[in-house]
C-alpha cells in the first residue's frame, strides 16, 4: 500500500499537504482501495469555512458512499475540476491527479498534529 | 468463519475478501467495472460455493415441493430447473430459490440463499409430514458459475456434454474436466449467458475444476469475479435479491413474481396470494433511473413530486454497463406508472428520477 512519508493523515483515510497555509486534501490509497470504483466526488461546500471534522463533500463509488471530512479548520476553496469527467482519477492516482479539494488552513500548525505516515500506517496495518 | 473450497484460490489470486452469509468470500479481484465488464462482453468466474441445497427424495418429494413454493414444479421434467419462492404464512417470501428435477417424481434439488440455508431448511421441514427424505449437502457441495457470452465456448472442451446447446434453465449430469457427476446448468443471476456447475467438493476435485478451468479460460480473458460485481450483474438485469428486494414482508406479486406465483395447485399463502391478485397490491416493486445526479442505496426514501414519501430504495448502484444511476424499490401502486417522475431523496437533497422497465437499457 502506497502512504507517502511527506503528507499527514487523518483517521478517516484523507491526506493531507501542506504549501504555507494553502493544503491539498484527498482520500488515501487505503481509502481508494476499500471503496472501489469511484463514480463521483461532491463538494458542495467551496467557499465554506468549517472545523476540522465537518463533512465538506461525499465520494459515490458503485457500491457504496463515504462522508469526506475536513482535517483541520478552514476555508474550502477549490475542488479538483478534473474530477466531474474523470472520477477514477481517485483511484488510479490517489495522492496525484486524484487530489479533492484546496483549502486555506486557519492555523497551519494543526496540520503538524495529524498522523503522520508511519502512524497512519500502523492505522491501516 | 467458513471457507469454501476455493478460498485460498482467492487469496493467492489477491481478491478483497469479506465475511458473507458467514463464508469468507471475494468481494472483487480487479475492480467492479473491469468484472463486471469482463462478464457482459466475455466471460467470468463466481465462486458461489456458499449458496445452499437440499436433496429432496421419494414419492411425497414433489407434493412437498408444490405445497412450500409458489411455481409448478410438477410441469418440471427430468434435467429441468425452475425459478420458484418459499412462501410464508402471511404471503411475505421466506426465500427464492431454483428447484432442478433431477429424476421427476423421485429426486429434486433446491437451490437456497446462503444466508437462508438454516431458515428454509426448518421451514421446509416443518411442513414434511408425509416425512419426505432431505438432505442438507450444502457443506460439502461447490458452485461455480461461469457466466458471459462466450463461457459455454471456453468450458466446451472440458466436457463431453454439449454445454453450447444447453437450454436456459436445463442442466444435464456428467463428467466435466475428469471430474464425474458434475451438475452443468445453464442457469446464473447474471443475464449474461453461461452456466453454473455444481459439484461435490472430495479428493481435490475443487481444485482440479478450478485449475483446469483457468487453464482454459486464462488466454481468452477469464476473469475472476466477486460478489460487488454479481450484484451489478444482477441488478442491470432487474433481478430480485432476497434481503433487499424481496423479504418476510413483501409478497411475490408487489415484487412482480406473478409469473412464478401459480394458483392451479395448493401451496402456503395461496388465499392471500389471491386474494391480493384480485383486489390489486398496494405496492409495488419497480425499476427507475436517476434523471439527476445522484446514486440510490438501499433504504434511501422515495417521494412524489410534493415531496410525500411513497415508498423507498430497495437496490441501487451505478450501472457500469450503462453509466448510469439505477434502483429498485417499493411504491404505492398508484405511483408505479412506467416513465412517471420519483424523487430520491440522497442524504440531504432530493433528486429526480424515472420508472422504467427492466432489463434496464
Amino acid at each position: 500500500m502506497n502512504i507517502p512519508e511527506n503528507l499527514r493523515y487523518t483517521k478517516e483515510h484523507e491526506w493531507v499537504k501542506l504549501e504555507g497555509n494553502i493544503a491539498t486534501i484527498g482520500i488515501t490509497d487505503f481509502a481508494q482501495r476499500e471503496l472501489g470504483d469511484i463514480v463521483f466526488v461532491e463538494v458542495e461546500s467551496i467557499g465554506k469555512t468549517l472545523s476540522a471534522g465537518a463533512t465538506f463533500g461525499t465520494v459515490e463509488a458503485v457500491k457504496t458512499v463515504s462522508d469526506l471530512y475536513l482535517p483541520v479548520n478552514g476555508t474550502v476553496t477549490e475542488l479538483n475540476a478534473l474530477l466531474s469527467t474523470v472520477p477514477e482519477s481517485v483511484n488510479n492516482d490517489p495522492y496525484g491527479a486524484g487530489w479533492m479539494i484546496k483549502m486555506t488552513v486557519e492555523n497551519p500548525d494543526d496540520v503538524a498534529g495529524l498522523l503522520d505516515a508511519a502512524a497512519y500506517s500502523n492505522l491501516v496495518g | 468463519m467458513k471457507q469454501t473450497a476455493f478460498t485460498n484460490k482467492h487469496i493467492a489470486l489477491g481478491a478483497k475478501m469479506a465475511e458473507f452469509a458467514g463464508y469468507n468470500m471475494p468481494i472483487s479481484y480487479s475492480g467492479i467495472n473491469d468484472e463486471h465488464a469482463a462478464v457482459r462482453k466475455n466471460a467470468g468466474i463466481f465462486d458461489v460455493s456458499h449458496m445452499g441445497e437440499f436433496i429432496l427424495k421419494g414419492e411425497f418429494a414433489l407434493d412437498l415441493i408444490q405445497l412450500v413454493t409458489s411455481n409448478d414444479a410438477a410441469k418440471l421434467s427430468d434435467g429441468q430447473a425452475q425459478y420458484s419462492c418459499l412462501p410464508n404464512n402471511e404471503g411475505g417470501i421466506v426465500d427464492d430459490l431454483l428447484v432442478y428435477c433431477i429424476e421427476k417424481n423421485k429426486v429434486y434439488m433446491l437451490v437456497v440463499n446462503a444466508s437462508n440455508i438454516e431458515k428454509d431448511w426448518n421451514w421446509i421441514q416443518q411442513h414434511n409430514t408425509k416425512n419426505v427424505e432431505m438432505h442438507n449437502i450444502s457443506d460439502k457441495t461447490c458452485l461455480l458459475a461461469i457466466q458471459g457470452p462466450n463461457a459455454t465456448k471456453m468450458l466446451q472442451s472440458l466436457t463431453e456434454i454439449d454445454i453450447l446447446n444447453l437450454k436456459y434453465y436445463t442442466f444435464a449430469k456428467g463428467k466435466f474436466a475428469g471430474v464425474e457427476n458434475v451438475l452443468i446448468s445453464a442457469t446464473g443471476y447474471t443475464g449474461a449467458g453461461g452456466v453454473e456447475i455444481y459439484f461435490e467438493d472430495k479428493e481435490g476435485d475443487a481444485e482440479k475444476i478450478w485449475n483446469a478451468i483457468f487453464e482454459v479460460g486464462t488466454s481468452q480473458g477469464l476473469k475472476p469475479i466477486g460478489l460487488a460485481a454479481r450484484d451489478t450483474l444482477r441488478l442491470e438485469m432487474g433481478f430480485c435479491l432476497y434481503g433487499n428486494d424481496i423479504d418476510a414482508t413483501a409478497s411475490p406479486l408487489e415484487a412482480g413474481l406473478g409469473w412464478i406465483t401459480k394458483f392451479t395447485k395448493e401451496f402456503t399463502a395461496k388465499e392471500i396470494l389471491q386474494k391480493q391478485k384480485q383486489e390489486g397490491v398496494k405496492r409495488k416493486l419497480i425499476a427507475f433511473e436517476m434523471i439527476e445526479k445522484g446514486i440510490p442505496r438501499h433504504g434511501y426514501e422515495i417521494k412524489n413530486e410534493a415531496g410525500e414519501k411513497i415508498g423507498y430504495v430497495t437496490s441501487g448502484t451505478q450501472s457500469p454497463t450503462l453509466q448510469k444511476a439505477i434502483g429498485m424499490g417499493y411504491v404505492n401502486s398508484a405511483n408505479a406508472q412506467l416513465n412517471a417522475t420519483i424523487f430520491i431523496a440522497v442524504r440531504d437533497k432530493t433528486v429526480q428520477a424515472k420508472l422504467v422497465k427492466i432489463p434496464f437499457q
